[in-house]
């Protein structure tokens, strides 16, 4: 059976900027006035008749079986009306299929301070809150494992019954081939141990859901969710409930972040309480249970072996990375692979291995966070990379320079770099920093430091196997001129309404607030998966396109009709369908045009649908890292040090983002400042960071601060000045060339600054958040003539599994594994040893591959804020 | 969100009316002034009290003297840092109260309020279930708090587990820096008043921390007339620009005559210990203030500051920062950085943006 040629993907990357009207324009987003005015409707806004209200107990302990629990007085107290606990929903759930492992309310252990046990619904949610504590729960305490290296040594008690083993979550090893031989080969081989300390999302807006049945019986859930669909199939899942009676609406969310991307136990609580009392329930996180959802940062150890030649420039790395993942599984198989899944993508690596463990341990889940675990490992190899400039005498941007990867080439690990504007990003913020001449050259206690990195446009798959697209549009356009565009993405406040009404008023030659937007809603959108990974831009605005070049053809097809003239002559812009040829005089409003298809057509509604294309990658694992195409950050931090007490400053930042097309370059700049201001607070101040007690004494575990005050996130007043520069090489591959924008300039910015301080007073800091603190202990170990380095000393042992041995493409690779019996072309070692090529062969091969010379690009006009 | 518990709340147009309240409330009565802190305090089951006394329909608490020198203990802390009557030398009040929060905690928050601040805890200043995890601790022994201001001989103080005591931070900004100016406040009760130096409000226990009576009601902070050559600043030190309770504070005040000797000093830590605390100023007195005698002095000021493991960042740092804050006050009393200020005194003293408007 053969399958079907997937089908053509319109763009518009090709399209001069001359000839787009909204494309690249600077517009007032179209959800900005409801926003600015107040009139945007949040899921805590709504009220219905007859609502009532829940709270969620939360487990003490941070490790505890629960022995009985007595809800008698709870439901006894004034006001109360339902008191549900984890027999009530049995069924587990989780975001991925591998990790269907958390529960509404946890039915018989607690794995974290803040686990959910019981839920109380209540006329008010003062009383709820009052009945609280009269849920009696008896508990037995369990060994507490509080960080990976715990979890490592502390197999039992096992925290969950699947897994490796013991308390390891999962252990991946991917080589692409042989690191050993390289680094043995190499001029230089650098070590270096890096930590990234856990963080969390901190969007303003708390969680909220509100369920209630429909008229007819079905179950209606609003939520401030990133995937409302994701949502749906947990809730069908968890509450044994038809999912085709169930309507998802993801209300706009106050910021998300990733925070607000898997299904939670909360969600499904209002929802199954809505389905027995028959009302109306609501829920409302406090700032507290939000920290207690997390899902952010994992914390990773990790340690890079790189090897260099004389002139640095990388001949193999082995990276290894230790997750600790909190008590769920959440994306925590995906953010594993991640911390190495993108090394690959921004310099040339001829061989490249990668081993990582994700951990159980009994803090809340960690899981995915603007970035997602690719922010961590990119922390460490550009730090590594300062390390490695000074160390062989370069200019840390020359040696970035000199090994960029080229476009349209397959990486070791077998992804697809398509345009890489990275060479454009390095100019631009070295030049306007004047990089070249004020590195090592500022006085001491000021210094500059520059990163690089590249992100996602979308994942590859979905997050369950399935053939069906990614992102779908649906136009209705009726007789009054009016344009309606459904789409299941989510406005989470990155611009998404915006980026769907600006494809198809650009297609349709209308005005972006022309278009009535309707977003996130199961019941009448069609399904996207969802706001996550930076794909919706791409796969929405493709789908996008596709359905107005359908709705324009038929369109055009009606009034050229009407005109008398061929539709190759017809064109749209400024709200007209006119000829070409006499646009003044020959045409009609777009109205009319309207009119003329719905009596020629009928009703007139389209579709579109998006799908990335296939990965080379055929091994198990190279699933996660595939992108329709890469966008790429450069940013240079300057930075001033107190050389007595450490004190940082941050005064001024220069970023530069490859996009591919700006779709709104209001919306862009907006993004690009955020991801800066996102990390820096993970830069210097932020962390998600747990307290326990003197063992004897208590074997509590708690998170340190859960709140706004105590987790420190900077303010506006902690904010550099920041320099933008926008990088506009349009990829072939996104909707008029786009490509992501709101989570990849997030990554130089925490490597750019420990690089900073070096430069500034010569220490090394390995680890975030880089303190005063961290910053003064260096000092100190500097001025004893020690190694001015603060930082783990070592990377922990780890049980490797054997890994799975994928040739690079260019030693005769074909995106398989050579040793996994459970592919198709496996081969046994033997076998294998004879069909790696020659070292001659794999430097003809990589030569070639390197002719492919860079295309250049646009820069913008710099941008000050 | 979070909830409170109910509560009676009494609302008198008068300070005689209000003494009266709480002399019948007995200990179950909490005063109310801005509320910035006793409100989230509240919600997160620190205390319970069955009363609340608002002050906030006393017009005589928020009126000033002719000549400025005295404000009525409701007065807002944004109008202190923009009061443009108070002497010169008295700027180390306008910083201090120009530092506290937020604009939107100034535009509430009074002078008494911050003054009369519980002390703080990174284990006390939390949620009841947040509480319930660590089984609590001495300052708030169970999951509805307690009257604030009362000793409780139960509980752990998880900071120090050993020590009886509590060692919850005094974290007024405004306090340093007042008693460094040689501030008094007046106490009204029902049996009548007594104006006390400021420094002698305040006692070195994290439960205890107020000397006041709680049927005492602090109407009045009373500054002293300003002399010639006496200059003052203050130095907060916290992690970001805004928002943060103090890690450390400096009220410095100092009169130097004319050929640059120090007649007189006044030094005060804040965010060091349970109470504001006064440092031996002899050394300073008689000489030049010079970078030795300024050194010298700084070290031995960090003496006596004890930080523990219950603020922001680490007690270690926040001791050596001590001695690094203390010099920089002075520094700036001196005159240095009047051109071109220092990394330190541009995060520490900067005052903000309100003060220019």
């Amino acid at each position: 059976m053969s399958k079907p040629e997937p089908k053509k993907v319109i763009t518009h990357h090709d399209k001069d900027p001359d000839e787009l009207r909204v494309i690249g324009r600077p517009r007032r987003r179209v959800d900005g006035r409801a926003k600015v005015t107040g009139q945007t409707v949040f899921a805590d806004d709504m009220k219905l008749p007859r609502m009532v209200h829940a709270k969620i107990v939360r487990s003490p302990h941070p490790h505890a079986a629960i022995r009985s629990i007595d809800v008698t007085a709870a439901l006894q107290a004034p006001g109360v009306l339902l008191v549900l606990t984890g027999a009530d929903m049995p069924i587990p759930y989780g975001i991925l299929p591998v990790s269907q492992d958390e529960h509404p309310l946890c039915p018989d252990v607690a794995r974290f301070v803040g686990d959910p046990v019981a839920a109380v619904i209540a006329e008010t949610e003062e009383a709820a809150d009052a009945a609280m504590p009269l849920v009696a729960i008896e508990w037995e305490p369990l060994t507490t494992v509080a960080s990976a290296e715990e979890a490592l040594s502390t197999p039992e008690p096992r925290i969950h019954e699947y897994g490796d083993d013991g308390n390891v979550h999962k252990r991946i090893a991917l080589q692409f081939g042989d690191v050993e031989e390289s680094l043995g080969k190499s001029v230089h081989v650098f070590e270096d141990v890096f930590f990234y300390e856990g963080n969390t999302h901190l969007p303003i807006e708390q969680h909220a859901t509100l369920a209630a049945r429909d008229g007819d019986g079905k179950l209606v859930v609003w939520s401030s969710t990133q995937t409302p669909h994701y949502l749906h199939r947990a809730l069908a899942k968890a509450l044994d409930f038809p999912a085709h009676q169930v309507r998802v609406i993801a209300t706009p969310n106050g910021g998300g972040f990733g925070g607000k991307s898997d299904p939670f136990n909360h969600e499904v609580v209002a929802a199954k309480a809505a389905l027995v009392l028959d009302r109306p329930v609501k829920i409302c996180l406090t700032r507290e249970e939000v920290f207690y959802c997390h899902r952010g940062r994992h914390p990773v150890k990790m340690r890079f072996r790189t090897g260099t030649d004389a002139d640095g420039n990388i001949t193999a790395m082995d990276l290894e990375t230790l997750l600790d993942g909190g008590a769920y599984g959440s994306y925590g198989v995906a953010s594993t692979f991640y911390t190495g899944a993108l090394q690959t993508v921004t310099y040339e690596i001829p061989r490249y291995r990668f081993r990582a463990c994700r951990t159980f341990t009994n803090k809340p889940p960690c899981g995915p966070k603007r970035g997602h675990g690719t922010v961590q490992p990119r922390f460490g190899q550009e730090v590594q990379l300062d390390k490695i400039a000074v160390a062989v005498g370069k200019n840390p941007a020359d040696l970035r320079l000199q090994q960029l990867c080229k476009p349209d080439t397959l990486t070791a690990n077998y992804l697809t770099v398509g345009t890489i504007g990275l060479r454009q990003c390095i100019d631009a913020v070295v030049d306007g920093s004047s990089f070249r001449d004020r590195w090592q050259k500022l006085p001491e206690g000021r210094g500059l430091g520059i990163a690089c990195s590249s992100y996602l446009c979308g994942a590859g798959l979905p997050i369950y196997w399935n053939a069906m697209p990614h992102s779908g549009v649906q136009l209705r356009l009726d007789r009054m001129g009016a344009v309606t565009a459904f789409c299941g993405a989510t406005e989470i406040g990155q611009g998404s309404d915006d980026v769907l009404a600006a494809c198809v008023a650009e297609v349709l030659g209308i005005a972006a607030d022309d278009i009535h937007i309707r977003t996130g809603a199961t019941d009448t959108t069609p399904i996207d998966l969802g706001s996550y990974s930076s794909r919706v831009t791409l796969m929405m605005g493709n789908a996008a396109i596709e359905a107005a070049e359908r709705a324009k053809t038929l369109l055009v097809g009606a009034a050229a009709r009407k005109l008398g003239i061929p539709p190759s002559r017809i064109a749209l812009a400024d709200r007209r369908v006119f000829d070409v040829e006499d646009p003044e005089k020959v045409g009609m409003s777009f109205r009319d045009a309207c009119c003329a298809a719905e009596a020629e057509h009928g009703t007139l509604g389209t579709v579109g649908s998006y799908a990335p294309p296939r990965s080379p990658a055929r091994f198990k694992g190279g699933g996660v890292g595939p992108s329709p195409t890469y966008s790429y950050s450069a940013a240079v931090v300057e930075v001033e040090v107190d050389p007595v007490t450490g004190w940082l400053h941050v005064p001024k930042i220069w970023i530069a983002h490859d996009v591919g097309r700006s779709l709104n370059p209001v919306l862009v700049r907006g993004q690009v400042e955020g991801s800066v201001y996102m990390g820096l607070g993970e830069a210097i101040m932020e962390e998600q960071v747990f307290r326990r007690l003197p063992a004897k004494m208590s074997n509590a575990a708690v998170h340190k601060f859960p709140s706004m005050l105590e987790y420190k996130s900077p303010t506006s007043l902690d904010m550099p000045e920041i320099v933008t520069y926008v990088i506009e090489d349009p990829d072939p591959k996104g909707p008029f060339g786009a490509k992501e924008v709101g989570q990849g300039p997030l990554l130089p910015i925490m490597p750019a600054v420990a690089n900073a301080v070096f430069d500034a007073v010569g220490v090394r800091i390995d680890e975030t958040p880089i303190t005063a603190e961290k910053i003064a202990r260096a000092l100190d170990l500097r001025d004893k003539g020690k190694d001015a380095r603060v930082g783990p000393k070592a990377f922990p042992s780890i049980d490797w599994p054997e890994g799975l041995e994928v040739p690079p493409p260019w030693e005769g690779g074909d995106g398989r594994a050579t040793n996994d019996p459970k592919a198709k072309h496996y081969r046994a070692p033997e076998e294998r040893g004879q069909e790696m090529m020659s070292d001659a062969a794999r430097q003809k091969a990589t030569a070639a591959q390197r002719a492919s010379q860079s295309k250049s690009g646009r820069v913008s006009k710099e941008v000050r804020s | 969100m979070m909830r409170c518990r109910p509560f009676r709340y009494h609302a008198p147009r008068t300070v005689a009316e209000a003494a009266k309240i709480l002399r019948g409330e007995g200990p179950d009565a909490m005063v109310l002034a801005g509320g910035t802190d006793v409100i989230p305090n509240l919600k997160r089951k620190q205390f319970a009290p069955r009363t609340l006394v608002a002050l906030r329909r006393i017009g005589e608490l928020r009126t000033a003297s002719d000549d400025g020198l005295t404000l009525g203990a409701a007065t807002t802390l944004d109008a202190i840092a923009r009061h443009a009557a108070l002497p010169e030398a008295h700027r180390a009040a306008r910083i201090a109260a120009s530092k506290v929060a937020t604009p939107q905690i100034r535009n509430r928050g009074t002078i008494g309020g911050n003054l009369c601040l519980d002390t703080r805890c990174t284990y006390y200043d939390q949620s009841a279930e947040w509480r319930q995890a660590i089984d609590f601790c001495k300052k708030a022994p169970g999951p509805h708090g307690t009257a604030i201001e009362t000793p409780v001989e139960q509980g752990i103080c998880w900071v120090a587990p050993g020590s009886p005591r509590c060692w919850a931070v005094s974290s007024t900004d405004a306090a340093p820096a007042l008693i460094a100016l040689g501030a008094e406040v007046t106490l009204v009760s029902a049996d009548g008043e007594r104006t006390i130096p400021l420094t002698d409000l305040y006692a070195d226990d994290g439960m205890a921390f107020l000397t006041k009576k709680r049927d005492e009601l602090l109407t009045a902070v009373r500054l002293p007339a300003a002399v010639e050559g006496w200059r003052s600043t203050y130095w907060k030190l916290r992690r970001r620009g805004a928002f943060d309770f103090p890690i450390l504070g400096v009220g410095a005040a100092l009169k130097l005559d004319a050929g640059g000797t120090v007649e007189a000093a006044r030094v005060v830590l804040g965010a060091v210990a349970s109470r504001p605390l006064p440092v031996d100023t002899s050394g300073l007195v008689g000489g030049p203030l010079s970078d030795e005698a300024i050194d010298a002095f700084a070290a031995k000021a960090a003496g006596p500051a004890k930080p523990l493991d219950n603020t922001d960042f680490t007690l270690h740092w926040r001791k050596r920062v001590v001695r690094a804050w203390v010099a920089g006050a002075l520094r700036e009393l001196r005159g240095d950085d009047s051109e071109e200020a220092s990394l330190l005194s541009r995060s520490a003293a900067r005052i903000p943006e309100p003060l220019s408007v």
